[in-house]
């Protein structure tokens, strides 16, 4: 599970250019990390690569928070 | 200038007139091209004739499996995909009072639903590249409108504002959204054309002829380039003077 959580703060960090503090858990990816519509696509994008899942555009939208996509990702995930 | 060695294309449409000149050209620049269509045996002539660097892949533009096939087929038979270029076209021209719904409804779909689709299914490795251009052949018809062709122009027309909106929406990961808009071309299709019309079309050229496709070609060739990065959202209008917009 942490080691899920700190996957995710890693990718945030490289993909949007923000510190590892900002990163917390109800962080909002547009609100308070800075990301614009398309980072968010290609957040989805960088997750789906680094957990081998796939995420749907239906479940890829519920995905605001840095929790959130902890959360998507601890429950899809099979490794 | 205007090097494509390293890139790779996708041209659909490839077995057409028009569409065969622009993978000629392309592939002359030095990418490698991946030819689609229906014509399965014209698109193999051509894949033989430019030697190596050639695929073929050929599928229906009125078919989203198809599509979402040919993105991947594409994709993994050149490796990466660079530049698309959205020829694939079809005309079922009649006057409005007596164009059918399936008329309208197949020249919209296999025109502009079938390029939003193949667009759509090559962005996610473009943007994860950053490194992309779309090019996609419209009509001055779909600017001046024509008589006989509502469905044709509507869709060609409506190519030009999907291209904007796509390139608003790109421009910030390297990726270019551009429209070329041919006037009349000498191709199979205009070679159909009696003395009469073509008298008639050539009164309002003044360059007094019909146009190439390796002139059309060319226009592709500078918007798929590294030098054309800062040009996008354009509609790059070749027709001989034929309208100036």
């Amino acid at each position: 599970m942490s080691d899920i959580a700190e996957r995710v703060k890693k990718i945030v960090v490289e993909h949007l250019g923000v510190e590892a503090a900002q990163v917390k858990e109800d962080a909002k990816f547009i609100d308070d990390l800075g990301a614009d519509s398309l980072d968010t696509v290609e957040l989805v994008m960088a997750f789906e690569e680094e957990f081998a899942i796939e995420i749907p555009d239906d479940a890829a939208e519920k995905i605001q928070t840095v929790g959130d996509a902890i959360g998507f990702i601890t429950s899809n995930a099979k490794s | 200038m205007f090097d494509l060695n390293g890139k790779t294309a996708l041209v659909t449409g490839a077995s057409g007139g028009i569409g065969g000149a622009i993978a000629r050209a392309l592939h002359r620049q030095g990418a490698t091209v991946t030819l689609s269509g229906t014509r399965a045996e014209a698109l193999d002539q051509l894949k033989v004739s430019l030697g190596e660097r050639a695929h073929v892949v050929a599928a229906r533009m009125d078919d989203a499996a198809d599509i979402d096939r040919l993105a991947k087929e594409a994709e993994a038979a050149m490796g990466k995909l660079d530049i698309l270029v959205n020829n694939a076209g079809i005309t079922r021209d009649n006057i409005s009072m007596r164009m059918k719904d399936e008329e309208w409804e197949k020249v919209l779909q296999v025109n502009l639903t079938g390029t939003f689709r193949l667009t759509r299914a090559v962005m996610r490795g473009m943007m994860k590249r950053r490194f992309g251009r779309v090019v996609s052949i419209t009509s001055i018809v779909g600017v001046t409108g024509n008589p006989g062709q509502a469905n044709y122009a509507a869709a060609k027309a409506g190519l030009i504002g999907m291209s904007k909106s796509l390139a608003q929406e790109l421009a910030s990961r390297g990726i270019t959204v551009n429209c070329v808009a041919p006037g009349f071309i000498a191709t199979p299709m205009t070679d159909g054309l009696t003395d009469d019309q073509k008298k008639g079309i050539l009164a309002r050229v003044p360059a007094d002829r019909l146009g190439t496709p390796d002139e059309i070609a060319a226009g592709v060739v500078y918007l798929a380039s590294e030098e054309a990065a800062y040009v996008t959202g354009q509609t790059l209008h070749i027709n001989g003077g034929m309208a100036m917009i």
